[in-house]
């Protein structure tokens, strides 16, 4: 008996040395942490339980049969976050360059349909050479499979995926279909064809960096959902994110004890509408003088800046945030914003999590790069993704809502359950000086006649009381109750019921 | 008593008038400029009047505007406090021949105090000691350097006409006096349009301590001891205090005295404030006489117990003092800081904005400690451009100089300020800096001890001990609440470990905490502490007592621990567990990015002009480009020689701080 405990002692203890000291060595002097440390880190202590530790392969070609290590490349099981359970998988990339073979994607879809079946989060930490090449068209299907379960579980249960390494090829489109990638700085890439493809091809010189590292996929591709220093603040901004996410799709998100006055009253936020209309100010300050102890988890906050994403939790439970940022762009709407709070939105509703939106925009950015980019479509994404969201949806608006983009910016109009304006907000179907050109063109060659008329549109229009006339507002709001007034709706909101028609899946204009 | 009275002038000093004219019972009129429409002076006056756009030379010195808002208000007495219109004798004149009571003293004695030749004479007549130096004005170089000669150098050659260190230069022989008296002359054409120039011995071990007097229209004058300012950057006072570690009674009163015969010289009236400069052997020299309310009043006020604007109000109104000179008793020890919105991490640079956050510490009175802060701002104003930057005065007063620096850095760690750059951490580096808590100071302490400008404080090992603890308790607070997430598997729950090691300047602190009700224990190797607050999650400020001692930290969350800041110093404390903490050693020091061939925008402003173009090879020195900021045109020189690669900005284009203006091959 004793031997026979002995001998699972000693597999263990040869499984967990994954590709051997010597590589995992290698991978810390890249300054990378194993895949067993990754999941220590990422999960509570001794929390996790692994499957298949001693899965190996089952190819011979290419003399693969001489070495068969225990595990083949990736580190699969459940473990807790904060005592809430999740699912894990974590290549490694000690082990045949953590390459996909067919046992590999086995190992990932067990947990993956466990996920399903349970109700919990997968969270896969990525670091891995692409396929592995001796198995062929074993390994293609392999990611397929992958592929196949992320489809169904999208909106089932929350996906994140933690890129620390290599992720090229075939691989990235596991991860793209996630809810969320995160990167981590320097030591991580993904890309669907590396450099030196990209040089046979197109003559195109790019290090692995420029084409895929974490810096171009969270600042210009908005592949990437955030970028961190180094694995272990990663895998603690990770847990961080958990905290805000409901398990599953059936589950309410998760509520935590909170420091933070409900009622408290923000006088400074009476006094941060400057002036000036085209002064800009940050609207960072707004979501942060809201939500409960200033604390905001950013979603693509280097892309887009224009719009701003993320998630805060107001009375202890998790709230989306999407808010125009005046500083960047006027705060307009263009492509890339629209499809970042498309994205986020369509996510929040899908896992049941209230949606703030604060409304600054003065609509959408013109011209021919957005008109040839498809701005119509792409804008048409984040109206639709409001249209269609049945969570909980509180709006205020800070200053301009004019035109199209003050439909679409959760208005009243696209079911939003609470729709406050600022003493400071104007709703209007444009700004008044291009309104008063239009309105009165037979005036235009006088300048007196024209600011007349301009200041007799902003007198009439240039508020929110139009809009509050006709019910589009409920209320005009003191800028400085914000936060009382907003948590107050979503307390109002807890038992919201709203279906939409059955339907196979709706056509969002992709 | 006057019924109502004008304060001509905004910001913490018409704050500070308005109190006691309240306190008076007096009723006040601000005046204010288009960008101080919701500033804190007009909220807290009876009324306001609008005076002009935000520029100064189009609002607050325009006197012809403020004339109209007294005639407007009939307002009895103009109050100017410091700067604008203060010691502007057409000003003071104009209020007299509109029957105006101006608080402040008579034209007369701000003509003869406002220029530096006039003064020096007029003080060498009533027996004041002044800087040995050729009064008389001087033709030529050769003139120059014959006078410095005379006097020994080393010498001062300074404009007649200048102020805050303009037009000045010292020379320390022949060569350098030849030089020094064009340059000075050159720069006191331009900024003054008055070339007049002088030289004076140039003192050694300067400090700079000034006598308050106060003096009324029935012939008495009295002086309120000194304060100590010689805790300047570029002339420009930053910490004050009263009395001077440095004086002993008698010289305080050789001072004093010929302050106030001085003052008597020239028929002064109102309060005023004679300048000296002390050398290293308590020899002192008279430099100017303010004929106004000095900024740093306050530690008079603290040590003396005499509200000065009370007094200055009561003399205008033509009445007597109350107050001998025997009644003056210095007590206690009493310290200012100044707060400026100037980034001392980036070379004081100002810095404009919103303030985000302002929670100054609460002002409070006992009689071992006082706490009192002169502003003029609130949480979400603007500290505007077209001013002063000058955010706060906050001072402290207690039995002693010891206690007074103690108290205020306890102060400055509990002072919030967002949203713009400050100068706090300066201010709390140079309270803790073993040099100026000696008193061992003179005008130079800046420069001498921050030759290569700020880069934040080193704390000494127990208060980095203190901090380490601490937030190991509030950070496994934070771990608890996490813990107490809903969802969570039923007896399988998180349990939150006690063992922890923080990471802060390149060292690991192990520690064991055992937490209770009231606070936790910890224990750090062989040593343990009762770490105790009342601090809640999410707090920004958090009063943490260790070991029975009281801590101030700025708390905000970074991923995996805090940012701490206290005492000048600006942390990254992680609080990891014992194997994440042992995981950390293989993650890579990140080397900043190489910022060498770049030349970044040092502040927010526009851009004027652009002086190079792609292909163009400077030198080290040459002009790059202007930003105007804060008013100012700054002018960016490359720092080494290169070729211009790509110019990211034009004429006209607002940049942010560290935007890329333009890149080097």
């Amino acid at each position: 008996m004793t031997d026979i405990i002995q001998e699972l002692q000693d597999r263990r203890t040869e499984a967990r040395l994954g590709g051997g000291q010597a590589r995992i060595d290698a991978q810390h002097a890249k300054g990378k942490l194993t895949a067993r440390e990754r999941v220590e880190l990422l999960l509570d202590e001794d929390s996790f339980e692994e499957f298949d530790m001693f899965k190996t392969h089952r190819c011979t070609e290419f003399g693969m049969d001489a070495s068969k290590p225990a595990g083949d490349g990736v580190i699969t099981g459940w473990g807790t976050i904060n005592g809430r359970m999740v699912y894990v998988f974590s290549q490694d990339f000690t082990v045949f360059g953590g390459s996909l073979s067919q046992t590999h994607s086995e190992k990932i879809c067990k947990v993956m349909d466990m996920a399903m079946r349970n109700g919990a989060p997968v969270i896969g930490i990525n670091d891995s050479g692409g396929a592995r090449i001796q198995e062929g068209v074993d390994s293609l299907a392999g990611y397929a499979e992958v592929f196949q379960r992320n489809i169904m579980a999208s909106g089932v249960v929350p996906q994140i995926s933690v890129i620390m390494g290599p992720c090229a090829g075939g691989a990235v489109y596991s991860p793209a279909m996630t809810d969320f990638i995160f990167m981590v700085k320097d030591t991580s890439y993904m890309f669907v064809t590396g450099p030196d493809v990209v040089k046979t091809v197109t003559n195109e010189v790019v290090t692995a960096e420029e084409l895929g590292g974490a810096s171009t996929h969270a600042k210009k591709s908005s592949v990437a959902d955030g970028a961190f220093e180094n694995d272990i603040e990663t895998l603690t901004e990770v847990r961080r994110l958990v905290d805000f996410l409901p398990l599953n799709n059936r589950e309410k998100a998760p509520v935590r004890p909170f420091y933070d006055d409900p009622a408290r009253i923000e006088q400074s936020l009476d006094t941060i509408i400057p002036e000036n209309a085209n002064t800009p100010y940050d609207m960072k300050e707004v979501i942060l003088k809201t939500v409960d102890e200033g604390d905001f988890y950013e979603i693509q906050a280097e892309h887009a800046k224009n719009i701003i994403t993320g998630f805060a939790r107001i009375e202890g439970q998790t709230v989306g945030v999407v808010a125009n940022q005046p500083m960047v762009l006027a705060g307009c709407l263009d492509i890339d914003a629209s499809k970042k709070a498309a994205r986020f939105v369509r996510f929040c509703d899908a896992f049941e999590i209230p949606v703030l939106t604060l409304v600054d925009v003065p609509g959408f950015l013109p011209g021919t790069s957005q008109e040839y980019g498809g701005v119509i479509k792409h804008g048409a994404k984040l109206l639709f993704a409001y249209g269609e969201a049945t969570v909980p949806k509180v709006t205020v608006i800070t200053r301009k809502a004019y035109g199209g983009a003050y439909d679409v910016m959760a208005s009243k109009h696209l079911r939003g359950d609470f729709n406050y304006a600022w003493p400071t907000a104007e709703i209007a179907v444009m700004g008044a000086k291009g309104a008063t050109e239009i309105i009165h063109r037979k005036d235009l060659g006088d300048a007196d006649k024209i600011a007349a008329h301009t200041a007799d549109y902003e007198a009439r229009f240039a508020n929110p009381f139009v809009a509050a006339e006709r019910g589009f507002i409920d209320e005009v709001i003191q800028p400085k109750s914000t936060r009382k007034r907003v948590a107050r709706a979503f307390a109002s909101l807890r038992n919201k019921k709203l279906e939409n028609p059955w339907k196979k899946h709706d056509n969002i204009p992709l | 008593m006057f019924d109502k009275i004008l304060i001509a002038n905004r910001g913490e000093i018409a704050c500070r008038v308005i109190k006691t004219a309240r306190n008076m019972g007096i009723k006040t009129v601000a005046i204010y400029s288009d960008a101080d429409k919701n500033a804190l002076h007009v909220r807290m006056a009876d009324e306001a009047v609008r005076i002009g756009p935000a520029p100064a030379n189009q609002s607050y010195i325009v006197i012809d505007k403020v004339m109209e808002a007294i005639r407007q208000t009939g307002a009895q007495a103009v109050h100017p406090g410091y700067g604008f219109l203060s010691e502007n004798p057409k000003f003071a004149e104009r209020l007299h021949a509109e029957g105006v009571a101006f608080i402040g003293p008579p034209t007369g004695a701000i003509e003869a105090m406002g220029d530096k030749i006039t003064s020096k004479k007029l003080a060498q007549e009533a027996g004041v000691s002044t800087v040995p130096g050729y009064m008389g004005l001087i033709k030529d170089a050769d003139e120059a350097v014959k006078i410095s000669t005379e006097i020994g150098y080393p010498v001062m050659i300074k404009a007649s006409a200048g102020g805050g260190g303009k037009g000045m230069r010292v020379a320390w022989n022949d060569a350098e006096a030849r030089e020094g008296f064009q340059s000075s002359k050159n720069e006191a054409a331009s900024s003054f349009g008055d070339d007049r120039i002088f030289i004076e011995k140039f003192v050694t071990q300067p400090r700079h301590i000034e006598i308050q007097v106060l003096c009324d229209g029935h012939g008495n004058g009295i002086y309120l001891g000194e304060r100590e300012c010689s805790i300047q950057r570029r002339n420009q006072k930053v910490i004050e205090e009263a009395p001077s570690p440095f004086l002993d009674p008698e010289t305080r009163k050789a001072m004093g005295e010929q302050a106030v015969s001085l003052a008597k010289a020239v028929d002064y009236t109102s309060a005023g404030t004679v300048e000296f400069i002390v050398d290293g052997d308590r020899n002192f020299y008279f430099l100017e006489m303010n004929t106004r309310l000095q900024v740093e009043h306050p530690v008079t006020e603290l040590i003396t117990g005499i509200d000065l604007v009370e007094q200055m109000i009561r003399i205008a109104y033509g009445e007597a003092l109350q107050i001998g000179q025997d009644d003056v008793q210095l007590n206690g020890w009493a310290m200012e800081s100044r707060l400026y919105a100037e980034d001392p991490y980036r070379n004081f640079l100002p810095s404009i904005g919103r303030l985000s956050k302002y929670r100054p510490p609460l002002e409070s009175a006992s009689d071992t400690c006082v706490l009192r802060n002169d502003t003029g701002v609130y949480e979400g104003g603007e500290i505007s451009m077209f001013y002063d930057p000058m955010i706060a005065k906050l001072c402290t007063w207690a039995p002693t100089r010891g206690e007074a620096i103690a108290h205020m850095s306890d102060a400055l760690d509990g002072f919030e300020i967002e949203g713009i750059g400050h100068n706090l951490p300066f201010l709390s580096a140079v309270m803790d800096h073993p040099r100026f808590v000696s008193g061992n100071i003179t005008t130079a302490f800046i420069e001498e001890e921050y030759p290569d400008g700020f880069e934040g404080a080193t704390l000494p090992d127990d208060q980095l001990h203190k901090i380490v603890v601490a937030s190991a308790a509030m950070y496994r607070l934070a771990e608890i609440r996490r813990s107490r997430i809903s969802g969570r598997m039923g007896n399988h729950e998180r349990v939150v470990g006690n063992d922890w090691v923080v990471q802060v300047e390149g060292q690991d602190f192990p520690v064991t905490i055992a937490g209770d009700t009231a606070g936790a224990d910890v224990r750090m190797g062989d040593q343990d502490f009762r770490v105790e607050s009342d601090w809640s999650l999410g707090q920004t400020l958090a009063r943490v007592k260790v070991n029975g001692s009281l801590l101030t930290l700025k708390v905000s969350k970074i991923a995996g621990g805090f940012r701490m800041r206290n005492r000048g110093a600006d942390l990254k404390v992680y609080v990891r567990s014992p194997r994440a903490a042992a995981l950390s050693k293989y993650m890579l020091e990140k080397v900043p990015a190489d910022t060498s061939k770049l030349l970044l925008c040092p502040m927010p402003g526009l851009i004027v002009g652009v002086d190079v173009q792609i292909g163009d090879e400077v030198q080290e020195g040459q002009t790059l480009c202007t930003v105007e900021a804060m008013k100012m045109e700054n002018i960016l020189r490359a720092e080494r020689k290169g070729v211009v690669s790509k110019i990211n900005a034009g004429a006209g284009d607002n940049l942010a701080v560290d935007d890329i203006i333009m890149e080097f091959e």
